[in-house]
């Protein structure tokens, strides 16, 4: 059995590694020298080197770089979308890459839940049908499958929508039923690849709240994945700053503003520590 | 001139490969035969039994439900009257069953095989070229063939145009299936979806506008073949346009040649609003 005793965190990931190669050979991580020639080919991308992180059980955690750092890959690697290279995933003892296709389907299925960018609904369903999705995939009877699906479309707050197909509804209301696909099989892990991205950003904060709201009340462990500095530093207890596939500093959100780990980190939090202070200094002097 | 002696023939092994087939596989042949010959005389007993009139009820609901437009309902509905007018109805009754026997049997092997190539690029590979194959080789060239193993009559007819109106049912099916966005096929996988499961949840449905269009694409070619086929004894208008070409009548060439258009465009207009109607909702 590929399940072990309960973990303390609720994602352990040790030395992960994903390299895109032209052909499917074996690479040998430990060998120092061939991993250079492997940064320097122009045909093999590394997308993720080197990566060890854990996360607690009901943290929000935040992986927070620019298009091209390897967030995406990152965060695909954590259910096998993307097959990891080298390296270990443990997700509530569940030994991620060496699970077969049998266990990977049930893993998939009960551990984690996955909320896209691109929101990723099934065009030729309506909403209710999307929401229970992977309740049928499950093989939960259409009654149950509904009844749940009805209680999470009332949470995200699209009732009355029901019967829409995606194409009808606004992004906004198309990443709600997103989040209500993924809740609705009460996952231990809930990933987030920018979830919020593609859309405006009164919607965007409005969303935010209610993903701090809802993790207040289900107590889930979520794993977010942004571009914007600012989404990052709102919902995470913890945050990544990631770059070329690494992590360059994990932290705090306030740790990191104060106190980035290098000059690539100071870059990112510039702006908004100068809006900071602009704020207090007029705060201070209208005081005055 | 090419040097006589370079030239080699593969006419004879060819002849013998087929004298060998034909002994060999007699039992197949005779299976697939009687299969063929049972359906097509269901079909032709049921269309034949049907009054003229319940063919008019028929289009004209099915092309309201799927056009939702008075005109074409209206000038679909008139089309067949100009087939009974010349004449030729019983002969249009007869080449209807053999063609939808054809398509019957190509939608029945050509959606799995569509899939299949979908599934896997070996497949794919080795499919591909005999789809060429199927539709750049001379029609008449299996026709011979067709006739030493199946005899002159109708179900030669319908294996004929069966091989020229297959492959674009397989095409789209897997043309269809392989166009459904990664996005989506992500989406299902990651929360469990399995292979089977991808295909029949996500990927058979979306891809479904796709393989409709195939199966129209098949139809087209099954009409395209009436006259061809009717050499070998398919019968229906086809013959009727082979008998005119033969007494180089051009009047009543042209009616039945009217005829098989005009049951082309009924046939194409129905099937495209179906197609139309499967297409998940867009903005």
């Amino acid at each position: 059995m590929s399940k072990t005793a309960e973990p303390k965190n609720a994602i352990e990931v040790t030395n992960l590694w994903k390299v895109f190669t032209s052909d499917a050979r074996q690479i040998d991580f430990e060998d120092k020298q061939k991993l250079q020639e492997l940064e320097d080919s122009d045909e093999d991308t590394v997308a993720v080197r080197d990566i060890s992180f854990s996360v607690q059980k009901e943290e929000v955690f935040v992986v927070m770089g620019l298009s091209g750092s390897g967030k995406s890959t990152l965060i695909r690697c954590l259910l096998r979308l993307a097959e990891p290279s080298s390296g270990k995933i443990n997700i509530n003892g569940w030994d991620v890459c060496n699970l077969d296709a049998e266990q990977l389907t049930e893993f998939r299925r009960k551990e984690a839940a996955m909320v896209f960018q691109h929101y990723g609904l099934l065009p030729h369903r309506n909403v209710l049908d999307n929401v229970a999705f992977g309740l049928k995939l499950q093989g939960i009877e259409k009654k149950e499958r509904y009844e749940r699906a009805m209680h999470w479309i009332e949470r995200v707050g699209l009732t009355g929508f029901e019967h829409y197909y995606p194409a009808h509804l606004s992004g906004g209301m198309q990443q709600r039923v997103g989040i209500a696909r993924a809740l609705i099989c009460n996952p231990p892990v809930l990933l987030m690849d920018e979830p919020f991205s593609g859309l405006d950003p009164l919607i965007r904060r409005e969303m935010q709240d209610e993903l701090v709201e809802i993790q207040d009340r289900v107590k889930t462990t979520i794993f977010f994945v942004t571009h914007d500095l600012d989404e990052g530093m709102r919902l995470g207890n913890r945050m990544a700053v990631m770059r070329k596939g690494r992590f360059v500093q994990v932290d705090t959100p306030d740790e990191i503003l104060a106190d980035p780990a290098d000059e690539y980190v100071a870059r990112f939090v510039q702006d908004k520590r100068t809006q900071i202070e602009k704020a207090n200094k007029k705060k201070t002097t209208t005081s005055a | 001139m090419f040097p006589e002696r370079w030239e080699y023939h593969v006419a004879e092994p060819i002849n013998d490969l087929i004298n060998w087939m034909l002994h060999t596989f007699q039992g197949l042949f005779d299976g697939i035969s009687s299969t063929i010959l049972t359906l097509l005389l269901f079909l032709n007993e049921v269309l034949t039994a049907l009054p003229w009139w319940l063919y008019i009820v028929i289009v004209c609901v099915l092309a309201w439900v799927t056009t939702k437009s008075i005109i074409t309902t209206i000038v679909l509905m008139t089309l067949p009257l100009v087939i009974g007018m010349f004449g030729l109805w019983e002969l249009a009754v007869v080449t209807l069953s053999v063609i939808l026997t054809a398509v019957i049997v190509s939608i029945v092997i050509g959606i799995p095989v569509g899939v299949l190539m979908a599934e896997s690029n070996f497949i794919a590979g080795i499919v591909r070229p005999l789809l060429d194959l199927m539709q750049t080789m001379p029609s008449f060239v299996y026709l011979i063939p067709a006739l030493m193993f199946f005899g002159l009559g109708r179900v030669p007819a319908v294996l004929a145009t069966i091989i020229y109106s297959l492959p674009p049912v397989i095409r789209l099916t897997n043309l269809g299936l392989r166009q459904v966005s990664d996005d989506v096929q992500e989406a299902a996988t990651s929360y469990g979806a399995t292979r089977w499961q991808l295909l029949k949840e996500v990927r058979v449905p979306l891809a479904i506008p796709s393989i409709l269009a195939g199966v129209n694409q098949t139809t087209m070619m099954a009409l395209a073949m009436v006259v061809i086929a009717s050499m070998i004894g398919g019968g229906g208008l086809g013959y009727e346009v082979l008998r005119s070409i033969n007494r180089i009548d051009v009047g009543a060439g042209f009616e039945a040649g009217i005829s098989v258009v005009i049951l082309a465009v009924i046939i194409d207009r129905l099937t495209q609003g179906l197609a139309k109607r499967w297409e998940p909702p867009t903005v």
